[in-house]
């Protein structure tokens, strides 16, 4: 006659109290890492930016095409700047280091496409299509603007999507309409998105 | 049916209450011990999770929420019940044109708890290594 003979599991120890503790401050703070994500991007710079991108397209306007690129290059500077101290600003009111997790995602995330666009923008001088750079920055720079956008509101990567947009029929309209698909772009759409999260997260 | 569904929800209700309950009064000397005064409202990973991102900020949509918590509309619904019947997260709704929007805001109670819950994990870690 068979016997029945009980095989008992192995039993894992249960985590530690102090692990699972220790476990739970990670969890609340990438929790609020994550979640500041939400409010990184300053809508109010992005809205400043938004307008000296307007007054750069009109300035920039009709000029020789060298003239026409050190004016928006000296723009690029300057929105970099706005960019820095107004996401600086909004991350000392959230008490939030800015090179934080979601800071360094945001950078990592916008620097790839935003490096291609410089280096293709240089190819494409070099071969004289000048006519397609503007077209180029806009879907770059919206590429840029979803990835990165992908750590934070829901609304960021849209704004990415109208600038990809813009940039695909730039790149397929007659050149003579490129300053105002770029006023529409790096003015109106970032002049819209920055009131948009100015007002729905926090500034 | 119904009706013991009532009765179960009320009885999960006052379970919940009786967890927040032991966690403001501790009832034996065994009480005091950090484990044991847990506030069990927050101690839930998703509830958890809520009131910290909240802590993060103004105030959130339940939409930015549900995408920062990658969870479902329903789970979401019901964790942010809780706290707010627990006073932890407020909750205004409004519409935007035709749209409804959730809004959600930490209460001043609702910081305390995850300021308790905080220190409470941090006593707990200072008690094993200064053993």
């Amino acid at each position: 006659m068979g016997s029945i003979h009980l095989v008992t599991q192995p039993q894992e120890e249960p985590p530690a109290l102090h692990t699972r503790a220790m476990d739970n401050l990670q969890y609340i703070r990438e929790t609020m890492e994550r979640a500041t994500a939400f409010t990184a991007i300053s809508g109010w710079g992005l809205l400043a930016i938004g307008i000296t991108g307007l007054m750069t397209s009109f300035i920039a306007a009709h000029k020789s095409f060298k003239s026409w690129l050190a004016i928006w290059l000296a723009d690029a500077l300057v929105a970099l700047l706005i960019a820095g101290w107004s996401m600086d600003r909004k991350a000392r009111a959230t008490q939030t280091p800015l090179l934080s997790g979601p800071g360094r995602k945001v950078a990592f995330s916008l620097s790839p496409p935003l490096l291609a666009g410089a280096i293709l923008s240089l190819v494409l001088y070099r071969s004289g299509s000048t006519n397609a750079i503007p077209g180029l920055w806009l879907l770059l720079y919206g590429t840029g603007v979803i990835t990165g956008g992908m750590f934070s509101v829901s609304v960021v990567p849209i704004m990415g999507l109208g600038f990809m947009a813009l940039g695909a029929a730039t790149l397929f309209a007659p050149a003579a309409f490129a300053d105002w698909f770029m006023a529409a772009g790096f003015g109106g759409l970032h002049i819209i998105f920055g009131v948009i999260i100015a007002r729905r997260y926090g500034g | 049916m119904a009706r013991n569904a009532a009765l179960k929800h009320s009885t999960h209700k006052k379970r919940e209450a009786s967890g927040a309950a032991s966690a403001a009064e501790p009832q034996s000397a065994k009480a005091n011990h950090p484990a044991h005064s847990l506030d069990r409202l927050i101690h839930e990973r998703m509830r958890l999770g809520i009131i910290s991102a909240l802590a993060a900020n103004e105030s959130l949509t339940f939409n930015d929420l549900k995408n920062l918590m990658h969870t479902t509309d329903g789970n979401l619904s019901v964790h942010a019940r809780k706290l707010e019947d627990g006073g932890y997260i407020a909750c205004t709704k409004s519409f935007e044109g035709r749209l409804p929007k959730t809004e959600y805001k930490l209460t001043a109670n609702g910081k305390r708890a995850l300021e308790n819950y905080v220190s409470h994990m941090e006593t707990l870690i200072k008690q094993v290594r200064s053993r």
